[in-house]
């Protein structure tokens, strides 16, 4: 751990004006991640801009009939909102699979976008690993890679992003609204995190002097069908081998829409245009949600330790749009599995 | 007067413990504190060719680097470094002796500075160039090099060839990974340094241990080195022997003539001692009426390249069933890892996981119940040295056990009881522990206003050490509790071994009610003086000391207060230092056992497991506090559900490096993995074990809970994992 200094910043406006001014300062707000990581030396930034006072704060609704999430929304907040709660039970539930209550009471909205990987090599500062240090090559890929990526994964990494909360937000198809120096922008879910490819160090499109100031929720919400099943190495406070969020709409047991996305298995939610395809207009049954979960893994490669996440995964997304479909979401406190 | 040995006492420490009054060794603050922090070795084994401290030491607030090119003079022979639980072979590490590397996370340099801030960001500033040797860490890829270790268990019969004729023969191998001990202390040492004389405050399970240990390293005078713990935040015998930090703090405070605290991180705490990762062959052979002919159980278990840690996973079928032949024999494989050391049940936990997992193997190929089989099987001696027990009431911990937990009611065909997705499991299993005492001395100091203390330099590791010392000391003198003060961990006291092998209460509490007996006697003496004494006549077993006074056993009405006893001698205090006795008997075997009832539910599609039930009924003697004890043995049920569900230190043998140095990744159970845990204290009195009766309980708990749970994930699905953790891609087959 290096020294560095600390600044707050009064408003958005200049909390982009000191990041700007300088490359190796980061935003801090709720600090349950970037704390670690400096602590581990993973992370050495010269200067912390204390971001979390900003009156990113509310959960309104939009004229869109959707929901605006201020981006310093603490975790919990969000979480026990009522109308996250009435409308987006998906969301909440998401987040609660996540962390600790103490955790969640510090995490950010906009921060949880933004934690980094959970994977062994990245933390470990005398290991390779192209995430932490570019171009020293990935250590998971022929090491203990049990929790790394079977999706998406590259030649460069194989981490995977470890959010729950953002699994329920790609399913519901959040936007991100971001600020920077020329103005604001917003960018879709699915476009926010990237694939490693060959520059793992970026885990999003978030550009260096961008902040996060709210996520938006679309109108939809799919209160009646949906469910969050997250399976881990012990029952709480874990990150996920593989969790799924699931929300269908259904006519009868015809299913007319659905989302679908993993977390676990890659560096950003899975999601794929083809599995929810597949699912519309059929019967909601097991042969429909087996095929949704074909398409969903197309293309999933283990890597020896985690090869079995490939058939978990599939089980899992099985189970879980089954859930959505009796509208027995996975509860969060009775660990057993419905 | 009601007794309170044997009545549910709250801990006297717990309001310490609970107010932050209680202080442990990262916490004693004095003036100058100089705060130490380590560099370690990110390669397992090599030689340092250069560090460079330049950028440390221009780091403002750094005092100094120490390394091993300019560390102050230590001792150079083995001996000196040989701690009391020390393994005989070897030679012990000595930290910051030379440019050697011998594991991964080896201290290779300590930065001190005027705070810990400060020491840490220079700590990351110091470069190492390394000379990189080939390493092994991979047990398995090194199973074929293992040797056996001295002292054998001696054959009996021939177990080959007894097993090749059996009607019904089981033969399987298991695996138990390397496991941590994750205390929530991390290890730290403050160590003031007054003129030449050290005053050290550790986190130690033995202070005279460190005490003597530091004596050797730095050659000092046993009154130039004084050592205290009076708390510990978990140990569970990673504080047995002294830690390389409290060499480095002891080495410090010298150099600079300051004091000194060096506190590890949990990372560098993985660099310490560790359950060594154990392979175990058992091959049972029956005969069709389900009793055995034949054992064998064989374990290679690890231990460093530089000493011989061995603690014997096998025999111990000999203390529970009995067998006309058996074979054991535990080896050792050296790999490039810091030396294993003992944690809970060192031995048991492990052979004893095998074991049972084989007993159930073996009752499922004789379509026999499991509890049948080893009631089919139960040996009332044993067998090692064909010796009866001072007590054993094993059979009845299977009746309790069994029916508290409603064994009655399993089905005994595997996969045959669900519930919605799940598949519900029974398994049992047994366990078994030894029941020891050491040599010990206990001072009491009773004065005249009816308060006692009571002192020896015991270790409380979080059992509830203290407590029972003033239950005890109370019920012998004669006082309320409230009256007794109790004083441990300083090396000063009286002598006490190391707070281990589950031997502390037996043997402090012994030392006790000798030494107290001494006090009684002094103060017969004094009453018989007084005139026209009521005890004339009495001789010293012919009172007890009750409610302040000392009572005729015989008439109750002959009494004198112990104050009037204590004035009319003119005596302000009576000091009386005994040593408990320890029988050099060997004509029965001492133990405890225990038989352990588990139920989990296993999502069968997605191989979720829960554990939803426990039972353990344990005879282990006279227990002297249902409270504490009953939360030790509930500790040690939820560390068996975190050794047989979650416990593994995960290497990358590429780099001899453990990866998941931490306590998010490293996974014991929490709240959400524990759920009902029902615990028995089956009746055993015990005459011959020692005066008291004690047995202790620090190990049993955890013994045989691995295997139960692990006999029911196998009656919930079928599916028999033997490796260690069972995770559910273990249970389930995904792909």
């Amino acid at each position: 751990m290096i020294p560095f200094q600390y600044a707050r910043a009064n408003d958005v406006a200049d909390a982009i004006k000191q990041i700007a001014a300088d490359p190796s300062a980061k935003f801090i707000a709720g600090g349950t991640n970037l704390i670690d990581l400096i602590k581990y030396d993973v992370e050495g930034p010269s200067r912390l801009v204390d971001i979390s006072h900003l009156p990113l704060r509310s959960i309104e609704p939009t004229s869109a009939g959707g929901v605006m999430i201020g981006a310093m929304v603490p975790n919990t907040d969000l979480a026990y909102h009522p109308m996250i709660e009435e409308r987006y039970p998906l969301l909440s539930r998401a987040i609660l699979s996540g962390a600790s209550q103490q955790l969640r009471n510090m995490a950010s909205t906009g921060g949880n976008l933004l934690q980094r990987t959970r994977c062994f090599y990245f933390y470990d500062t005398a290991m390779p690993c192209n995430k932490r240090e570019p171009g020293s090559g990935c250590s998971a890929i022929e090491g203990v890679n049990r929790i790394n990526a079977i999706l998406g994964t590259s030649e460069a990494c194989i981490a995977t992003h470890p959010s729950d909360m953002c699994v329920a937000l790609a399913a519901l198809e959040a936007t991100v609204h971001v600020t920077g120096p020329a103005g604001t922008r917003s960018i879709a879910f699915a476009d926010f995190h990237r694939l490693p490819d060959n520059t793992p160090q970026r885990d999003t499109n978030l550009e260096p002097d961008e902040i996060i100031t709210a996520i938006e929720l679309p109108p939809k919400g799919f209160s009646t069908n949906y469910s969050y099943l997250k399976i881990r190495d012990r029952l709480s406070y874990a990150f996920a081998l593989v969790s799924v969020a699931a929300a269908l709409e259904l006519d009868g047991d015809t299913i007319k829409e659905a989302r679908l996305a993993l977390g676990g298995v890659a560096h950003k939610p899975w999601r794929s245009s083809a599995a929810e395809a597949a699912l519309l207009g059929q019967r909601a049954d097991a042969t429909a949600f087996a095929q949704a979960a074909d398409w969903l893994l197309h293309g999933a490669k283990g890597y020896g330790h985690n090869n079995f996440k490939i058939g978990l995964a599939r089980r899992a997304i099985i189970r879980t749009l089954d859930q959505a479909a009796r509208g027995k979401p996975q509860s969060v406190s009775d660990k057993k599995i419905r | 007067m009601a007794s309170y040995i044997g009545s549910a006492t709250s801990r006297i420490d717990g309001r310490a413990k609970v107010t932050g009054e209680a202080k442990y060794a990262g916490e004693f603050n004095v003036a100058g504190l100089v705060h130490g922090y380590v560099v370690d070795s990110a390669i397992p084994k090599g030689r340092i060719v250069r560090i460079d401290t330049s950028g440390a030491l221009g780091v403002a607030g750094v005092i100094d680097v120490l390394t091993h090119r300019n560390r102050p003079q230590m001792a150079d022979k083995d001996d000196a470094y040989k701690d009391e639980a020390a393994p005989e072979k070897g030679s012990p590490y000595r930290p910051l002796y030379d440019d050697r590397i011998l594991f991964s996370g080896q201290p290779l340099a300590l930065v001190l500075a005027e705070d810990w801030e400060t020491a840490r960001v220079a700590a990351s500033l110091v470069k190492i160039e390394y000379q990189k040797e080939p390493h092994v860490t991979d047990l398995q890829a090194e199973r074929a090099k293992a040797f056996a270790i001295d002292k054998p268990e001696k054959p009996r019969g021939d177990a080959g060839k007894a097993f090749a004729s059996a009607a019904v023969r089981h033969a399987a191998e298991y695996f138990i990974p390397t496991e941590h001990h994750n205390p929530m202390e991390l290890f730290a040492s403050t160590v003031i340094w007054d003129n030449g004389q050290l005053t050290v405050y550790d986190k130690t399970q033995g202070v005279q241990n460190v005490q003597q240990y530091l004596c050797g390293v730095f050659k000092m005078k046993a009154d130039e080195v004084r050592v205290m713990s009076p708390y510990m935040g978990g140990g569970f015998g990673s504080g047995l022997r002294p830690q390389y930090q409290v060499v480095l703090a002891a080495l410090a405070a010298r150099a600079l003539k300051r004091p000194v605290r060096v506190m590890l991180s949990r990372a560098q705490m993985y660099a310490l001692g560790h359950r060594p990762a154990s392979i175990e062959r058992l091959a049972l052979g029956a005969n069709s009426g389900g009793t055995l002919e034949a054992m064998t159980h064989e374990a290679i278990a690890v231990t460093s390249q530089f000493e011989e840690f061995a603690r014997n996973d096998t025999g111990w079928g000999n203390l529970l069933y009995k067998t006309p032949n058996a074979k054991f024999e535990h080896t050792l494989v050296k790999l490039d890892v810091p030396t294993s050391c003992d944690m809970r049940a060192p031995g048991a936990a492990t052979g004893v996981y095998a074991l049972e997992c084989a007993m159930d193997e073996l009752a499922v190929a004789l379509k026999t119940d499991p509890v049948q089989l080893r009631l089919q099987c139960y040996s009332d001696r044993d067998q090692g040295g064909d010796i009866p027990y001072t007590s054993k009431q094993l059979r009845e911990c299977y009746r309790q056990g069994a029916a508290a937990f409603g064994w009655d009611k399993r089905k005994a065909e595997p996969r045959s009881m669900r519930e919605g997705n799940d598949l519900v499991g029974w398994g049992m299993a047994s366990g078994v522990w030894e029941a020891l005492q050491m040599p010990t001395t206990v001072r009491i100091v009773l004065t005249a206003n009816g308060h006692a203390e009571v002192a020896t330099a015991a270790s409380d590791i979080g059992t509830g050490t203290y407590t029972i010392m003033a239950q005890v000391a109370a019920d012998m003198l004669g006082l309320p509790i409230d009256n007794i003060s109790v004083k441990l961990g300083d090396s000063t006291l009286p002598q006490c071994p190391l707070e281990g092998g589950s031997w502390i209460a037996s043997s402090v509490c012994n030392a006790i009610a000798n030494t107290a007996r001494a006090v009684r006697d002094d103060l017969l003496k004094l009453a018989i003086g007084m005139k026209d004494s009521p005890l004339a006549g009495a001789g010293v077993d012919d009172v007890a000391l009750i409610d302040g006074k000392i009572v005729s056993k015989r008439d109750a009405a002959h009494a004198v207060s112990i104050a009037s006893a204590m004035q009319a001698g003119n005596a302000d205090r009576i000091t009386r230092e005994e040593a408990n006795k320890v029988a050099e008997d060997k004509s029965h075997a001492r133990n405890v056992h225990s038989a352990i009832f588990a139920e989990v539910k296993v999502d069968e599609q997605l191989g979720v497991i829960r554990v939803t039930r426990v039972v353990n009924a344990v005879a282990a003697g006279r227990i002297l506090n249902p409270k504490t004890a009953h939360s030790q043995v509930m500790g040690g049920v939820v560390w068996g559900i975190g050794m047989a569900l979650h416990e593994e230190t995960l290497f990358d043998h590429r780099y001899g490096r453990v990866m998941n140095a931490n306590i998010a990744e490293y996974h014991v159970p929490v709240n959400a993995d524990v759920h009902d845990i029902k615990v028995i204290f089956v009746d055993e009195p015990d005459q011959i074990v020692n005066p008291l009766g004690i047995k202790g309980l620090g190990e049993i708990g955890i013994v045989g809970v691995a295997a139960a749970i692990a006999n029911a994930v196998y009656h919930a699905t079928g599916k028999r994992v033997r490796d260690l953790p069972i995770t559910l891609d273990k249970v389930v087959q995904f792909n």
